[in-house]
């Protein structure tokens, strides 16, 4: 057993010992799910590392790929918990767009302070993501369509109340410093202020999700929508308040982007609504519900990243990148199934070792 | 005299007019196994969604210890200590037993809004629970249900209901997808159970596990109680003439051995 474990734990082994001597830490984590996910993450990691050379490596190419994996995790989170639930969210690309444009005619085009054009965007969020909620829960319709329909419905809203208002669909701001050091720094001239509210969101989430009961109830729903009505958790209200999570999410990042890019455009974010999708599948959160981590989230996200990004460091043309994301999908679901497979199979009475 | 722990009451059940349940009165005492037998469609579901809060009978009364109630919701009835274990155990095969255990009743520790969700004591009360059941190969709280034997499951949702206080176990079919070893474990566990003086129905068509464990049986047929008996009054050819329709089953042997003479 000794021989199989990293040398820098040998000496803490020797001091204590192990609470559960039953296998090394590389053999526990074939039991995890996000096994898979990690191995992902390292593979594009390694592999653009290689073929994209120093430029990669260096600052600009690690924020380059950090920024876009920032914006698209704190939509992907709270995708993953209502994928983790049972339900899908397709809306969150016209969220974004419409709290983006929100955001820039209140406080560019009308003037009114930064303040209340960004609590305007954020309840625009919590606000479609009540209405996804309560239409999804009340209706036996399956999410997706709902989420749909919203996805066209407020980008329709979006582009014709853009144009009534301010007769373009594009607008302009001036944030004011403050707004600017919350949301649209560019910490070192690279680093989207972006990167420290993902990590704050997968913090709060991670919490809620392994350390509350509220994440028992989330994955039990996911899990059997039918047996955990009858243990008596409140499945509508939990499913409703991550609709306004994944909504709230969505809003933040056209915050964030309108901030970052002084101002808004009505076709924004519409690639957000596979990314997310895609970030949280090769993270290892099951399609289907009753499955799925925080940390799988944080990996399938930046794996996407570093894929969107590390083909320009390349040389090779970008179109490929797609090609190599559709591959990485498909080897993900399969090797996260695998994986899953095994921690089903995984019965720690039979794995005896001293 | 005390009253039975459950008692139903000419309870009949109709569905757009048909009857699927008529004028049902049965009682069940704590410590007592009453087998619900009957044939597919027989009405046995019904009755079990009846007694678990699901529907409303259309007439006909139900007393928990003598006092008359109406169940609303599962949770009325879970209220009343009245607890239903479906044929696979209504588990999360992606969960922890510790984590499925405590859904919607989770143990916290710390303060107001910052309270966390004890995984620690809800896996070692749910590695105890089954343990008390004679399930010895669940040792780890983290253990996913998925990777447990549906007998295994089944004790958890058994150990699950009788922790938080069921005085009356309903078992939907609970031996009819497991093997020879797993259902004998399964009735073992209700014999348990029972020993605890928690009151039993167990609902089945397996006529030889119901006559290993049952004190009190009911058959139904087409919504009706065909007959009502105590323990050793039948034979089992006699119970299992009787689910199949007596008559109809002469009948089809009559005619299945007219037609292994012609051949």
């Amino acid at each position: 057993m000794t021989t199989s474990l990293p040398k820098t734990t040998a000496g803490a082994e020797a001091a204590v010992t192990p609470p559960k001597p039953s296998e090394s830490r590389l053999g526990q984590l074939r039991h995890r799910p996000e096994a898979g996910a990690l191995i992902g993450t390292l593979s594009v990691f390694v592999f653009f590392a290689i073929f994209g050379g120093e430029k990669f490596l260096a600052g600009a190419g690690t924020a380059s790929w950090l920024n876009i994996a920032a914006e698209l995790g704190i939509i992907a989170i709270p995708v993953g918990l209502l994928m983790i639930a049972g339900e899908l969210d397709v809306s969150v690309g016209s969220v974004l767009a419409g709290s983006s444009m929100t955001l820039a005619i209140v406080s560019g085009h009308w003037g009114a302070p930064m303040i209340v054009g960004i609590v305007l965007a954020l309840a625009l969020g919590l606000l479609i993501g009540l209405l996804n909620g309560i239409l999804v829960t009340r209706t036996n319709v399956p999410s997706l369509v709902i989420t749909l329909a919203t996805l066209f419905g407020l980008s329709g809203l979006t582009l014709g109340l853009s144009r009534v208002t301010t007769g373009t669909t594009s607008v302009a701001i001036a944030p004011d410093p403050f707004s600017k050091k919350v949301f649209g720094q560019l910490i070192g001239g690279q680093f989207e202020v972006a990167i420290f509210w993902w990590i704050a969101v997968a913090v709060v989430v991670t919490v809620v999700l392994q350390a509350m009961k509220y994440g028992n109830w989330i994955f039990a729903i996911g899990g059997d929508k039918e047996s955990a009505r009858a243990t008596g958790i409140p499945v509508a209200k939990v499913k409703i308040a991550l609709y306004m999570a994944s909504g709230l999410g969505a809003a933040l990042v056209g915050v964030i982007q309108t901030i970052l890019y002084n101002g808004a455009q009505v076709a924004n974010g519409q690639a957000f609504v596979f990314n997310s999708i895609i970030a949280v599948v090769i993270g290892g959160v099951l399609l289907t519900g009753g499955y799925g981590s925080v940390v799988g989230v944080l990996l399938g996200t930046l794996t996407f990243a570093i894929v969107n990004q590390g083909i320009y460091y390349t040389g090779w043309n970008s179109d490929w990148a797609s090609l190599i994301l559709g591959i990485l999908i498909l080897v993900a679901v399969l090797m996260n199934n695998t994986f899953r497979r095994l921690a089903l199979s995984h019965k720690p009475r039979t794995a005896k070792k001293a | 005299m005390t009253a039975p722990l459950l008692r139903l009451t000419d309870v009949s059940k109709s569905f757009l007019g048909t009857n699927a349940l008529q004028d049902i009165s049965l009682e069940v005492d704590a410590g007592k196994v009453l087998c619900l037998l009957g044939d597919n469609g027989a009405g046995k579901s019904t009755l079990i969604k009846i007694l678990s809060g699901l529907h409303k009978p259309t007439s006909g009364t139900i007393e928990v210890n003598g006092e008359p109630v109406t169940f609303d919701s599962p949770r009325d009835a879970g209220a009343r200590g009245i607890a239903t274990v479906h044929q696979f155990g209504g588990t999360f095969p992606l969960m922890g037993v510790g984590r499925c255990f405590f859904v919607g009743a989770e143990p916290t520790k710390g303060f107001g809004p910052f309270k966390l969700f004890d995984k620690k004591l809800a896996g070692e009360i749910a590695v105890r629970e089954m343990q008390s059941l004679g399930i010895t190969r669940v040792t780890d709280g983290a253990r996913l249900v998925g990777s447990l034997s549906g007998g295994e499951r089944q004790a958890l949702a058994i150990a699950r209901a009788v922790y938080f206080g069921a005085n009356v176990l309903i078992l939907d079919e609970p031996t009819a997808a497991l093997g020879v070893k797993e259902a004998a474990h399964v009735l073992r566990i209700i014999m348990q159970a029972r020993a605890k003086g928690v009151a039993v129905i167990l609902v089945t068509h397996n006529v030889r596990h119901a006559m290993m464990v049952g004190d009190h049986f009911a058959v139904l047929i087409r919504g009706q109680k065909a007959d009502d008996f105590r323990k050793g009054e039948r034979t089992r050819e006699e119970i299992t003439d009787l689910m199949a329709g007596g008559e109809a089953m002469a009948d089809l042997e009559a005619e299945l051995a007219e037609l292994q003479a012609g051949a």
